[in-house]
């Protein structure tokens, strides 16, 4: 069928105004310049009035990509921060791609300043230098004698702005390997004064979101999808959603996993939707109850693994048997929705050329642009991404299927193409939409001699694979191994004799996705809990203990005793914690950062858990925006403890019994006390401050419950386990 | 129906139970004011209405008739408003931003009933603001940095 509209309306777009230079990477990969509207795609683009646009390929989810990418080019150009804007990138994965992607562009796993603080830096050094040259042969002088110092070109008598050269150095060649300026010279890199180049936009409603997309004659479509996966749309009746004001029509997606609900604003769109008979054909669908997976997987613990992922299990079980005492864990980690504050929306937009526009919060271009591609059979350059901020991740809006991109466009095709289609999730749809992080189990197994050192460590896995079955399979998964559901266990910075894990894979009951640091939401609760408990059983302080197993020799291990120390410092650990409070301790190395976090509880024995204080360290290489890997520590911190405290998706014979945030409670203010964050100085390279917060806010928290007197919390939720939060 | 929205009056033809939050976003475009929940359990479509805070997926359109109500995009015009967007570019509170409108909303709110909060009063009076960046620690700072600005 297709879905009859009515009146026509497409955005103009205006044309591009004064001279502009544009540095970037041609298609072939070598530095190029060129003009707006050349065959050239680039990361600093500078207005003849000395604007200058960072054009950043990393999408805006609140984690600070802007800012820190804006960062590098203003310190290389010699501008203020204040002197620069931001643009996103168009799709364009052979000039935007994430360097450690491939041919991808997209955004995820920690990188957007790793990849690009080389790729950056070089960009707004190659700008500079072109600039300089300009101005060098205007006033017959030496380039090298120039310098540009908050956007002026200056040899010390002249000075003037940037801007005035910008047509000269357009005709210039582009220096292959620009001098990059020294880090004794940095004014903004590592500067704790610099401030978000988001923040106006966010504070007083203009910032626009997907969400926020109001196109002349859009249309808004919401679905009503299988409430169980596998299920098929048998008949629709949609008698009485005509009855609502606003209703257009409604029909099943060609997939049948869903009806399409087309309506001339949301609100009738959600009438329009309850207000629909649909019946449904389960005879496929997931039937398995939250139970069940939880009951296979650990029924997979007691068997022998799918996988032997490192050590020898032979060796292990030796070790093992000689111990004089066995510390052991059977953990439990239930399904978990990311819930970003922003329900996951986008926008297709038909334009005049037969081509459209996808207006999205996109994390990963590239698989939408490909979905929309393909879906709607049109060549790859009649497909434009606009991306727009993102009202948080946590990794929901990156997946290899585009899933949402991939609803809108198989709406859009049921019409007639001439209105724009925006679709809409509500809460409820994201919060029983799947994508969850997988459940997972854990069975660990330590041995330990009678002074207390590790002899052994038997570690099982199961749980649902991320990567198997997505276009990620042949990236991620090694002899069967799907790196993600062991990272942070088969990695372990710590040095522990004969350990062995293993793993099994168990089928799915709901698609699955990464959530915020992956893994390691999982396996660091698990490592952290672990070693704290052999500590305890060795009657050893958990700081010491886990010093005994880091060797300053090893740069991994040193790197993790290093913010091991300093939050320790920075807590006063030594001094032990004050009257009626306990503390916990935990540390994690991740997307190439180490993090250490200690946790101040009061209560936890007999009265209710509140937790008091929060101290942070991380080492995250060079710390390119101090006050946004602060914001990053806290924020993860934050995260973790909301999901480890109270939250969990269950199912029942398929079907998700959660639906909103009343019966998935968020975090909220008065949950959590102060967060003190620091960071260890280091001239190494950059790495990720998005995800490492997460990891080892859990083992934290559950390390102090147990100090307090608390239980040991092997079952997550731990509000679901009898532990009471004040 | 008629209302009015930031000092300014719009006929609306919209249906009876309409919730104002619908209003403001898909009749007038007024963006800054958002969907999170739709149940009035995260705040992130707070708005005032008569000078107090409400949540306006809950706030039908006939309860908003003959009413003033008072979004995000009129907040730099608000004294108590200006000093809590001020605080929060100070703060570099925002991270995603998506909740941001409604988490100033409510600020304001308190510091008109309660110009210099105790942290508890913060905490109190900001439970139902939902953050998923979990920004709360520097909306403590910058409520307090804003009731500073204010008695400047």
């Amino acid at each position: 069928m297709s879905i009859q509209t009515t009146r026509r309306g497409f955005l103009k777009t205006t044309a591009a105004g004064s001279a502009v230079l544009l540095i970037g990477l041609t298609p072939k990969g070598a530095l190029a310049s060129g003009t707006e509207g050349a065959a050239l795609n680039p990361f600093v683009k500078i207005g003849s009035d000395g604007h200058v646009t960072a054009i950043i390929k990393h999408f805006e989810m609140g984690q600070g990509s802007t800012t820190g990418l804006a960062t590098l080019i203003a310190e290389e150009l010699g501008v203020t921060m204040e002197q620069i804007g931001f643009e996103y990138a168009p799709s364009n994965p052979s000039i935007y791609n994430n360097l450690f992607f491939g041919p991808a562009q997209g955004t995820g796993g920690s990188t957007s300043m790793a990849n690009s603080f080389q790729q950056y830096r070089q960009a707004g050094a190659a700008a500079r230098e072109m600039l300089k040259e300009a101005a060098a042969q205007k006033w017959g002088v030496e380039a090298r004698s120039l310098d540009i110092v908050d956007g002026m070109i200056t040899n010390g008598a002249d000075s003037a702005s940037i801007g005035d050269f910008v047509e000269a150095a357009m005709g210039l060649a582009v220096p292959e390997n620009p001098k990059m300026r020294p880090s004794n010279e940095w004014k903004l890199i590592g500067n704790p004064a610099i401030g978000r180049v988001d923040n106006f936009d966010k504070i007083n409603g203009q910032g626009k979101f997907a969400m926020d997309v109001q196109l002349e004659n859009q249309m808004v479509v919401v679905l009503a999808r299988t409430p169980r996966l596998g299920g098929l749309v048998k008949s629709v009746d949609e008698s009485a959603a005509k009855e609502i004001k606003g209703f257009i029509n409604a029909a099943p997606l060609p997939n049948s996993v869903a009806v399409a609900v087309f309506a001339e604003n949301t609100w009738a769109a959600f009438q329009a939707r309850d207000a629909l008979e649909i019946e449904w054909d389960f005879s496929n669908a997931e039937t398995r109850s939250s139970e069940d997976l939880k009951a296979e997987i650990f029924a997979a613990l007691d068997r022998d693994p799918g996988y032997a992922v490192m050590g020898d299990h032979v060796v292990t079980n030796a070790a093992l048997e000689s111990a004089d005492q066995i510390i052991e864990g059977q953990f439990f980690f239930p399904l978990l929705a990311h819930a970003p504050m922003e329900p996951e929306t986008c926008t297709i937009e038909p334009t005049a050329d037969g081509g459209v526009i996808l207006h999205d919060g996109a994390q990963f271009p590239t698989f939408g642009h490909g979905a929309l591609a393909q879906i709607l059979e049109l060549p790859m350059d009649k497909v434009q991404v606009n991306t727009l901020y993102a009202g948080g991740s946590f990794g929901r809006r990156a997946n290899s299927v585009a899933d949402y991109n991939t609803e809108c466009a198989l709406a859009f095709a049921l019409t007639d193409r001439i209105r724009p289609v925006k679709l809409v999730w509500s809460r409820e749809d994201d919060i029983r939409g799947g994508f969850y992080r997988p459940a997972f189990g854990h069975k660990v197994r330590v041995g330990i001699d009678a002074d207390g050192t590790i002899l052994g460590w038997d570690h099982r896995i199961a749980g649902q694979s991320i990567m198997k079955g997505t276009i990620m399979e042949l990236m991620a998964v090694k002899d069967g191994v799907d790196n993600s559901s062991v990272e942070g266990v088969a990695d372990t910075a710590y040095s522990i004799p004969a350990m062995s894990t293993g793993l099994t894979d168990i089928p799915k009951a709901t698609n699955v996705l990464w959530w915020r640091s992956v893994g390691h939401t999982h396996t660091a609760y698990v490592m952290e809990m672990m070693i704290d408990m052999v500590a305890e059983a060795a009657g050893k302080d958990p700081l010491e203990f886990r010093l005994s197993l880091l060797s300053e020799e090893n740069e991994k291990q040193a790197r993790m005793a290093a913010v091991l120390k300093l939050v320790a410092e920075k807590s006063g650990w030594a001094d032990g914690a004050p009257e009626g409070r306990s503390r916990g301790i935990a540390v994690h190395h991740s997307f190439e950062s180490y993090v250490a976090e200690v946790i101040e509880i009061s209560g936890g024995g007999e009265a209710p858990v509140k937790i008091e204080n929060i101290w942070c360290a991380v080492d995250c290489g060079i710390p390119v925006n101090p006050n946004m890997i602060e914001a990053q520590m806290q924020g993860g911190i934050g995260y973790g403890l909301g999901a480890i405290m109270r939250n969990h998706i269950t199912l029942t014979e398929g079907e998700t019994d959660q639906s909103n945030f009343p019966d998935y409670e968020p975090l909220r203010i008065g949950d959590i006390g102060s967060i003190e964050v620091h960071i260890l100085p280091s001239v190494e390279a950059p790495t990720g401050v998005g995800e490492p917060g997460v990891p080892p806010a859990g083992p934290a928290l559950a390390n102090a419950i147990a100090r307090a007197g608390g239980p040991r919390v092997f079952e997550l939720p731990m509000a679901e386990a009898g532990i009471e939060f004040a | 129906m008629k209302i009015t929205i930031n000092g300014q009056s719009h006929e609306v033809d919209v249906a009876e139970g309409t919730p104002l939050l619908w209003v403001i976003r898909d009749e007038l475009k007024l963006t800054g004011t958002k969907f999170g929940c739709g149940v009035a359990s995260c705040g992130a479509c707070t708005v005032h209405l008569n000078g107090e805070p409400v949540r306006s997926c809950q706030t039908f359109i006939e309860d908003a008739e003959g009413a003033e109500i008072t979004t995000i995009e009129a907040m730099s015009a608000d004294p108590i408003g200006a000093a809590v967007q001020q605080a929060w570019q100070e703060h570099n509170v925002v991270q995603c931003g998506y909740c941001q409108s409604g988490q100033i909303m409510s600020a304001v709110g308190l510091l008109s009933e309660t110009p210099k909060p105790s942290i508890e009063d913060i905490d109190n009076y900001m439970e139902g603001n939902a953050c998923r960046c979990a920004t709360y620690q520097r909306i403590r700072s910058a409520i307090l940095r804003a009731s500073e600005i204010m008695e400047a």
